[in-house]
């Protein structure tokens, strides 16, 4: 790319000929405001705020549509610009209701800002205003067309960045409005997205108005505990309570994009139902409070008492990696049991062990917004991994990557990909090879797969893309917030983490299915959940979690656990990133998972050494193969590191029908979204998968 | 059909002959009178050729910005992967304007011809003819002229039996000033809302259906039959020197013959009133002429002994714009005016951009409040100091438009604001701001 | 929805007028010719259009907004538009346009009890030069002095 020299403010410049004048003035360091221009969003030219000087042009020009040329000058803070910033602002002013005092966006206000820093100090405007009442599209989202400023920015992030297109404009002049999808309501993703890239208190929560002011709040950023795209949230907390989420210092793998569960679903963190007194089934068969003293020496008498190759034990697939060492471990040297496993929704196992030999093919989530070509298989991105079916969509309009589809249905990304095939779940690979020739041109390619393709057709795959002749990575798509880190961890009956192999013991069907067992400690899990029922009926049974799920009404104790918003530790998301997650709030009477694993140990007279998050994570990266040269400054400043997981033959273990995803939706994940309140409120069914 | 007002022995019919012909929509009617002889002509012409006679003829935009044809034209790319297309825009709402209508209405095929001409300088082989909704009436004038056209092998593949081939369609308008600017007029041509595009890319190189455009008003495209014919350099020289030809000047308001006149450009602008509009109607002065449309500034009768074309009124301060005089005589109310005018624009606003559409709004509350009789003094100055704050920083000229108008109206008749200021019980001649 | 087939045949015409893959474009004539059929732009006529034009009903309703002589609440069977921009006003326009309020009884954009009239006070409709003018629908009436528009009123079919 051709350099010019461009003088902005009398300094001298060097820019890529043809870059936007906006961002060339960005990266050094002058801001010129603006409200419709947004980064990587369609330019509009629409607000006339960055109206900038330019020498030998007539009139005062855009920045943010002005690309830079050879000798450009151009002055930024001109008597002339200060002028029109100010008198455009008086303009936009003129109409907006001075709703600072009760407006949830007071204090974070852009308007506000611009207002403060360009704007003129008296209001001119003694006309009657424009008036229409606010109207609530959803259970989220609330529309403020009085405040609207219409810069459009909603309407794009839904059509373009989220690809859903559920917001429009219509009328005209002043009485324009942004409308929603469905005349008088919203029926679309509840991202949320929209709500968050208004500059002003247009678009407000419904689950976070009028709740407080901004600066009232303490913000924590941490990982959202839903899917396993692994999204920074920043949760904004006031009074031990949760009062909103959203990502707007764009930090983390995510950028601002959050999902309606990152944004809005911590809510079941506090609902009512939480369990804050341990439980214990008493003589007649009913689960009673308890103390936590009583309950862990019942605990503890009764693991030592049972320790041994009957004895199972379920990890979780949201529970942190520090939790998910700690317990294997436990089980393992403690219990003296190898039958240890989770509910495990992709075959990492079987890619890794495809892998064995090459390095660096693993794709992150950075990966799949640059790769030049991306290949969905057997999934449907925008339900379960919305954060990568964002990347998706960005990488096709920024850089106009080639997508490919190959589902069993019809799936958002069709409408951005070069092809799309139906082929049923078991046909995937013969569909693949359709594309090959397509591929082969491709440039480089992250190929993302689901939960049907597993154990062989694993291999089938990544044979398929190592014939391809160009760079390939993959990414073996799983459920749950650390699903990756559980099987990274070595939460499996016959691996121990980094996937090195141990002598094996039951899987989590088998242990279901098993007869005599004595034991059984489900952490963070819910196994019987749908129906399923424990064929063991004398087994003791121990459950630590959040709600009294169908499992825990099973148990014979049940703890009550933290959510991961309750504690400190890691996670890895579905790429093998590790994020540090925050402790943010408290739940009086829950303890974190790793306090209870660490507090019954003691009780057995077991000593496991410091039970801390950070030396449980030293230890992991002492020793487990992948997590050693983790770059500790990144993590413990918020961001995200790949892992490097063993690179050599892994055992394949897998009982046929053992993976299996949940096919949870945007509306569900698992167990725990049942507890929150807006995900049951808004209006559109967790669709069926493709639909 | 009946043409709605007697021509003037002063006019120069160049384009406007046909008018008041028996048929004189027909086909037969314009075949016998010179109709489709420039079409021949073209067609032994390279693309070039053609142009550069357009050129030559100073033929300048008629509906309203005046940008010269033969340098629109030469921008269309001559080679290019997308198809050319030929738009023209026949949306016609300024305020004063009501020409297009008349050349559509009573010789439609001299407006086929001139798209054709258009096409073979460009290489375009499809065209429509945008007609706002309110001319209904005209759509089935225009297609029945297009069929016939069709017929006789005009329009279709192998005109005159050349390779040479145009498919052209009637398109409508459902009612939006906004739409006559280029872009906008492009983007409801598309199907969407009437919202200007960004710029650069024009039309010429990005246009309908984002291909490279020729985009061009009805009488401008009239306007080059005759200019093939006549030869550019003589149908330059009917005007004068920059503003070639001649063009139909809409007279309205005031006087005792309004109508649409054909002069040459140069005509001076008190003859065209006086002597083809027979003066100012009921024995009364002249106060105020808005010489092209309610977007130009109008000009006191002490400004309005000028020659009309391009150049002269600028130079006044105003525009030749689209051809839409409006006199006004001594009893008119010039706030009222500025009123209306500031209504319009506001209610046309297409609600993009911050300037136009905040500052049309509170400039039209203003403007009625102190009709109203609940002025300030601090109104009169705030107004042509809002207007003025439009002025330029709009996303498209229509801001402009509403500017600048407004600030001529009150720098010019400033005393009829302060009267009605005066008439305000309750007005405070010494508000202070703070600023 | 269907239409009328006439109104069909035309809309099947119109697609063909526009490039492959960009019919989009015959949305604003459907639109209005749509509308001089059924009387408004209805939720349904929204909803058939945007199947056809694989739009969806809010991209359909984004461009009705914008334009002014889209309807979606009906007008009268006539409806009378009196201008009052410039030129008309210069002739009597606003006066024409009050005598006309009081005639009908109606006001800006109002629909008679039974259906039959409607007033709309408009902007420029291209008569200048013959103002005042008025259109009752789509038919021209130039010069038109307050008696010459009871007249016309009285002529409007009952």
């Amino acid at each position: 790319m051709a350099l010019v020299n461009v003088t902005i403010n009398g300094v001298s410049v060097q820019a890529e000929n043809g870059a936007l004048l906006i961002e060339v003035a960005k990266q050094n360091g002058i801001e010129i405001p603006a409200f419709c221009y947004y980064e990587g969003m369609s330019l509009q030219a629409a607000c006339r705020m960055c109206l900038v000087e330019v020498e030998k042009a007539p009139k005062l020009m855009a920045g943010c549509t002005l690309p830079v040329a050879e000798g450009m000058v151009v002055r930024t803070e001109s008597e002339p610009v200060v002028k029109a910033r100010k008198t455009t602002l008086e303009f936009l002013l003129s109409n907006h209701p001075l709703d600072c005092p009760v407006c949830d966006k007071g204090g974070e206000c852009e308007l506000q800002d611009m207002t403060f820093k360009y704007g003129v100090g008296e209001s001119r405007f003694t006309e009657a205003k424009q008036h229409v009442p606010e109207k609530q599209w959803s259970p989220v989202v609330f529309y403020d067309a009085p405040r609207c400023i219409l810069c459009y920015r909603c309407v794009r992030v839904c059509n373009e960045g989220m690809g859903v297109g559920a917001l429009g404009v219509s009328n005209r002049g002043v009485y324009s409005e942004i409308i929603p999808s469905h005349g008088d309501h919203l029926e679309c993703d509840e991202c949320g997205s929209c709500i968050d890239i208004c500059p002003v208190g247009s678009l407000t929560s419904g689950t976070y108005r009028y709740k407080t002011r901004p600066w009232e709040m303490e913000h924590v950023g941490t990982v959202c505990t839903h899917c396993s795209n692994g999204c920074k949230t920043t949760l904004g907390v006031r009074n031990n309570e949760i009062v909103r989420g959203n990502n707007r210092d764009r930090s983390g793998i995510n950028g601002e994009f959050l999902c309606v569960k990152g944004r809005y679903a911590f809510d079941f963190n506090h609902h009512p139902e939480r369990l804050q007194t341990p439980l214990i089934r008493n003589a007649a068969g009913e689960l009673e409070e308890a103390s936590w003293s009583r309950a862990l020496k019942l605990v503890a008498e009764k693991f030592k008492a049972l320790a041994g190759p009957k004895f199972g034990v379920i990890g979780s697939t949201r529970t942190t990696n520090e939790e998910n060492f700690l317990l294997q471990k436990f089980a393992r040297t403690t219990l003296g049991t190898a039958n240890i496993d989770h509910h495990r929704s992709g075959d990492v196992v079987a890619l890794v062990d495809s892998l064995s030999g090459k390095t660096g093919q693993l794709g992150t989530v950075e990966d799949i917004y640059t790769a030049k070509a991306v290949l969905v298989v057997a999934t449907d991105l925008s339900q379960q991994h919305p954060l990568l079916a964002n990347k998706v969509r960005a990488n096709f309009r920024h850089h106009k990557a080639a997508v490919y589809a190959v589902t069993p249905g019809p799936v958002r990304e069709d409408k951005i990909a070069r092809k799309f095939i139906r082929a049923a779940e078991g046909e995937s690979i013969a569909a693949v090879e359709q594309l090959r020739e397509d591929l082969t041109k491709a440039g480089d390619l992250v190929i993302l797969f689901g939960d049907s393709i597993q154990g062989d057709k694993v291999r089938q795959l990544v044979a398929f893309g190592e014939s391809l002749g160009i760079p390939v990575k993959y990414v073996c798509l799983v459920d749950y917030a650390n699903s990756r880190g559980a099987m990274d961890m070595g939460v499996l009956p016959d691996l121990g983490p980094g996937y090195h192999a141990t002598a094996p013991g039951l899987n989590l069907q088998q242990m279901l299915e098993a007869t005599d067992l004595a034991a059984l400690w489900v952490v963070g899990a819910n196994p019987l959940k749908g129906g399923k029922t424990l064929a063991s009926k004398g087994a003791f049974v121990v459950v630590q979690d959040l709600f009294l799920t169908e499992t825990a009404q099973r148990a014979d104790v049940v703890l009550p656990a933290g959510s991961a918003y309750e504690k400190n530790g890691t996670v890895t998301n579905v790429c093998g990133q590790v994020q540090r997650i925050k402790k943010g709030i408290e739940t009086v009477g829950s303890k974190a998972d790793l306090a209870i694993i660490g507090l019954l140990a003691r009780g057995m007279g077991v000593s496991l050494g410091a039970v801390d998050a950070d030396t449980i994570f030293a230890e992991i990266a002492a020793t487990v193969p992948g997590y050693g040269q983790l770059p500790m400054p990144i993590i413990l400043t918020g961001g995200a590191a790949q892992t490097h997981p063993v690179n050599g033959r892994v055992p394949a273990s897998t009982v046929p029908g053992n993976i299996s995803s949940s096919r949870d939706t945007l509306f569900t994940t698992g167990s725990l979204t049942r507890y929150s309140k807006i995900l049951n409120e808004v209006l559109e069914k967790p669709g069926a998968l493709y639909s | 059909m009946k043409q709605f007002n007697e021509p003037s022995p002063l006019e120069t019919r160049i384009i406007s002959f046909r008018f008041g012909l028996e048929n004189s929509a027909s086909i037969d009617t314009y075949l016998a009178h010179d109709g489709y002889k420039a079409l021949r002509k073209a067609l032994e012409m390279t693309p070039d050729d053609v142009i550069n006679e357009v050129k030559a003829s100073n033929l300048r935009g008629r509906g309203g910005a005046g940008f010269p044809t033969g340098l629109k034209w030469s921008f269309v790319p001559r080679a290019s992967e997308k198809p050319k297309y030929i738009v023209v825009n026949a949306d016609e709402s300024e305020p004063g304007t009501c020409k297009d209508r008349l050349l559509i209405q009573n010789d439609p095929h001299q407006l086929i011809e001139g798209v054709l001409l258009g096409a073979i300088a460009v290489g375009a082989k499809k065209g429509w003819i945008y007609i706002r909704g309110e001319y209904n009436y005209l759509i089935a004038i225009m297609d029945k002229a297009i069929a016939e056209a069709y017929k006789s092998g005009f329009l279709g593949k192998n005109i005159c039996g050349s390779e040479f081939e145009f498919d052209l369609y009637t398109h409508t308008g459902a009612g939006a000033y906004e739409c006559g600017e280029e872009s906008a007029l492009l983007e409801s041509l598309e199907g969407k809302r009437g919202v200007p595009r960004i710029r650069p890319p024009f039309p010429a190189i990005s246009g309908a259906f984002q291909a490279p455009t020729l985009l061009n008003n009805v009488e401008t495209f009239c306007s080059v039959p005759a200019i093939l014919r006549m030869g550019g350099a003589a149908y330059s020289d009917l005007g004068v020197p920059k503003s070639g030809g001649t063009r139909m000047v809409c007279m309205s308001g005031h006087v005792n013959k309004p109508g649409v006149y054909e002069v040459p450009l140069g005509f001076p602008m008190m003859k065209f009133v006086n002597e083809i509009g027979g003066g100012i109607w009921k024995g009364r002065q002249l106060k105020a002429i808005i010489p092209g449309g309610s977007s130009s500034p109008l000009l006191t009768a002490e400004e309005c002994d000028i020659p009309m074309d391009y150049d002269s009124i600028a130079k006044a301060g105003s525009m030749l714009g689209s051809g839409g005089l409006m006199v006004m005589d001594e009893t008119t109310d010039m706030v009222k005016l500025a009123l209306r005018i500031m209504r319009f624009y506001q209610h046309e606003s297409c609600g993009w951009c911050i300037p136009c559409r905040e500052g049309t709004t509170w400039l039209k509350k203003m403007l009625q409040r102190v009709t109203d009789g609940h002025g300030q003094t601090r109104d009169i100055d705030l107004i042509g100091d809002l207007a003025a704050n439009m002025l330029g920083r709009t996303f498209c000229p229509l801001g402009d438009a509403a500017a600048m108008p407004t600030i001529a109206i009150v720098k010019k008749y400033r005393n009829e604001f302060e009267a009605y200021v005066a008439k305000n019980p309750f007005a405070v001649s010494d508000l202070v701001s703070i600023s | 929805m269907t239409f009328s087939p006439e109104l069909e045949a035309k809309f099947a015409d119109l697609v063909t007028h526009y490039p492959e893959g960009r019919q989009r474009a015959a949305l604003i004539p459907m639109l209005m010719f749509g509308q001089d059929e059924i009387g408004s732009v209805t939720q349904e006529m929204m909803e058939e259009l945007g199947r056809r034009l694989e739009l969806s009903t809010m991209q359909v309703d984004e461009v009705v907004g914008y334009y002014s002589m889209l309807h979606k609440k009906p007008m009268g069977k006539f409806h009378v538009q009196v201008c009052t921009n410039v030129a008309c006003m210069l002739r009597g326009g606003a006066e024409l346009y009050d005598h006309a309020c009081h005639k009908l009884g109606l006001g800006h954009k109002e629909v008679s009890a039974d259906g039959r009239i409607s007033l709309e006070e408009v902007e420029c409709i291209g008569a200048c030069s013959w103002a005042p003018a008025i259109q009752v629908n789509y038919d021209f009436h130039h010069e038109v002095s307050t008696d010459q528009l009871d007249t016309i009123l009285e002529g409007l079919e009952k």
